[in-house]
């Protein structure tokens, strides 16, 4: 037979790739943005109600190393990037039941970029909930080093991009039994969170958790976050986070696109 | 267009190992309108899925549009259309924005897309309904939709995997003319899986029936018909009479099948055109003395080439 060759669309690079992923899923806030005004909320309710309940446990600001408000601010941050990455499964679980997951499986975009994309997506909104925040506990004695803050978002869009794969993995293994998909989610995400010491120091926990939230990263990436909050840059402690970020991107990425190349949807 | 050799897809399901395509061979030509056709997990859409790169084959090959389906399978995806089983187009976005995203993922600029998008939605009737929301669009709008996100790149190859399932006759009718109209505007190949024996007859050019993951059947419709099935005439006699109409349909067709019938009892023969036959039967068997209660002549349906192929009925499958 005489083999043919059709002409292509030009290709594309994993930039644009991602650009435009994640601009489609950004598309979802740009025409409805009162879900983006909604999200605001839940932050701004964690600070204020758990803040000053911090401030009153033993040993009072000196267990944060001085002000609680300072120690608390980047663990929030860390905790809506934490809800709003895990989640990214949800949403491409929804796709995957519908069909515009497969009609877009069938472009020619990269698969890496389906999921950085998805993923940059659920931390467009950190960006204004951080911003919102911080500009909100600056009357209450939060200090602000604004470039700090801005490393301290980079750590954790790379974080981000890992457990947001992740959380794509879960979605399509878990894609014919939805309840699945929520009950791994939870379970991990709330253990992952409190042995990170995200919501009160480890410090003055027993022995053995301290021992566990070694081996998570994401104490790693919390710890760099409370040092860039209080100003310090040119510390161990931040390039460890950066260590924890960048692996957990990779073996996120690693583990989502293998279960996307195995998948049949 | 299409060339394959040996496509085989196995699964595991459990400890059992369930083969959905056994070795299947077939090649498709530049601007041709194919359907695959065949019950419920036959294993056309696991053929369609590996065309289009979508699940890899367990062995044999296969090239479409001239590329490899396991080394390239971003090359093919970006020379090709394909339009799934269920809804292309994600619920909580706008028709727009989705044909729009859908043109920038094929690496379509923003006015390139743009143009594209305005045609399609013109073409498809779709223009009023630009700005609405997915999930508000009716199942017939939603499908045309689909079309459109599966042609906004003009590929010259489109695949699509049981395009009408669910849509009443009505809509089914019009998303027909579209495709159709789009085909016969581009000149584009076209490969479809259906279960509707109706669609696969009136629209594809050629026929491609699959059964337990093989190709058991490939021609035009009316070959197939012509040769699996042939047209079958059914005289209804007096059973006393039975002898002589038996001996005397033998010689005009194939060996007569009987079956009682509320006047009588029914022969019937397959023969060649069937409705042109009728007229000289009737007079030769009044001749010998046999009164026929009432005749008729039937065009064969692709579901008696089912029937013939399989011992089954398609109908089982169709819904």
């Amino acid at each position: 037979m005489v083999a043919i060759s059709l002409p292509a669309p030009p290709r594309t690079g994993l930039l644009a790739d991602v650009g435009h992923v994640w601009w489609r899923e950004t598309l979802t806030i740009v025409r409805d943005p009162f879900s983006l005004i909604f999200s605001l909320l839940q932050p701004l309710v964690f600070l204020g109600l758990f803040g000053p309940l911090l401030a009153g446990v033993a040993g009072g600001t000196a267990a944060f190393g001085g002000s609680s408000l300072q120690w608390f601010l980047p663990g929030v941050v860390v905790m809506i990037t934490m809800f709003g990455t895990s989640m990214t499964g949800a949403n491409l679980q929804f796709e995957i039941m519908t069909g515009a997951f497969e009609r877009i499986l069938a472009t020619p975009l990269s698969r890496s970029s389906l999921m950085i994309g998805r993923a940059l997506k659920e931390l467009t909104p950190l960006v204004v909930q951080a911003a919102v925040i911080t500009l909100v506990a600056i009357p209450f004695g939060f200090v602000l080093y604004p470039l700090h803050v801005v490393v301290g978002l980079v750590l954790l869009g790379v974080f981000g991009v890992g457990i947001g794969a992740l959380s794509y993995a879960l979605a399509i293994a878990a894609r014919k039994t939805e309840w699945i998909f929520w009950a791994v989610q939870q379970s991990l995400l709330f253990p992952l969170l409190i042995l990170s010491g995200m919501m009160l120091p480890l410090e003055t926990g027993p022995g053995w958790m301290q021992v566990v939230s070694k081996f998570n990263p994401l104490t790693y990436v919390v710890d760099a976050e409370r040092v860039l909050f209080a100003g310090g840059i040119a510390d161990t402690t931040v390039l460890w986070g950066f260590v924890a970020a960048i692996l957990t991107a990779v073996v996120g990425l690693g583990v989502g696109i293998r279960a996307i190349r195995r998948a049949t949807i | 267009m299409i060339h394959t050799e040996s496509l085989t897809r196995t699964f595991r399901v459990g400890r059992e190992t369930v083969e959905a395509v056994r070795g299947i061979d077939l090649d498709v030509a530049e601007g041709e309108l194919v359907a695959f056709l065949g019950p419920n997990g036959a294993g056309k859409s696991t053929t369609l899925r590996m065309l289009t790169s979508l699940l890899p084959p367990t062995s044999g090959s296969a090239r479409v549009a001239g590329v490899d389906v396991t080394e390239h399978p971003a090359e093919v995806r970006r020379r090709i259309g394909y339009i799934g089983q269920k809804d292309g187009a994600g619920h909580n976005y706008r028709v727009w924005d989705e044909l729009l995203m859908q043109g920038r993922f094929y690496g379509m600029g923003k006015a390139e897309a743009k143009a594209a998008a305005e045609s399609l939605l013109a073409t498809l009737d779709l223009t009023g309904l630009r700005m609405r929301k997915v999930s508000s669009l009716s199942g017939g709008q939603k499908r045309r939709l689909d079309i459109a996100l599966g042609l906004i790149h003009g590929p010259r190859l489109l695949f699509l995997d049981e395009p009408s399932t669910g849509m009443d006759p009505q809509n089914r009718a019009n998303l027909w003319e579209h495709i159709l109209r789009i085909r016969e505007e581009r000149g584009s190949t076209i490969v479809l899986t259906t279960h509707y024996l109706d669609e696969a007859d009136a629209l594809a050019e050629r026929v491609v029936i699959i059964d337990h993951g093989r190709i058991i059947a490939d021609d035009t419709a009316e070959a197939l018909k012509r040769k699996q099935a042939g047209d079958r005439l059914t005289v209804v006699i007096r059973p006393e009479q039975a002898a002589g109409a038996r001996a005397l349909l033998a010689t005009e067709g194939s060996e007569p099948a009987e079956k009682p019938d509320a006047d009588g009892l029914a022969l019937s023969v397959r023969v060649e055109a069937a409705s042109h036959a009728m007229p000289g039967v009737l007079e030769r068997l009044r001749a010998a003395g046999v009164d026929v209660i009432a005749a008729s002549a039937r065009q064969p349906t692709l579901d008696d080439v089912f029937l013939n192929l399989t011992g089954r009925s398609l109908r089982e499958g169709e819904s």
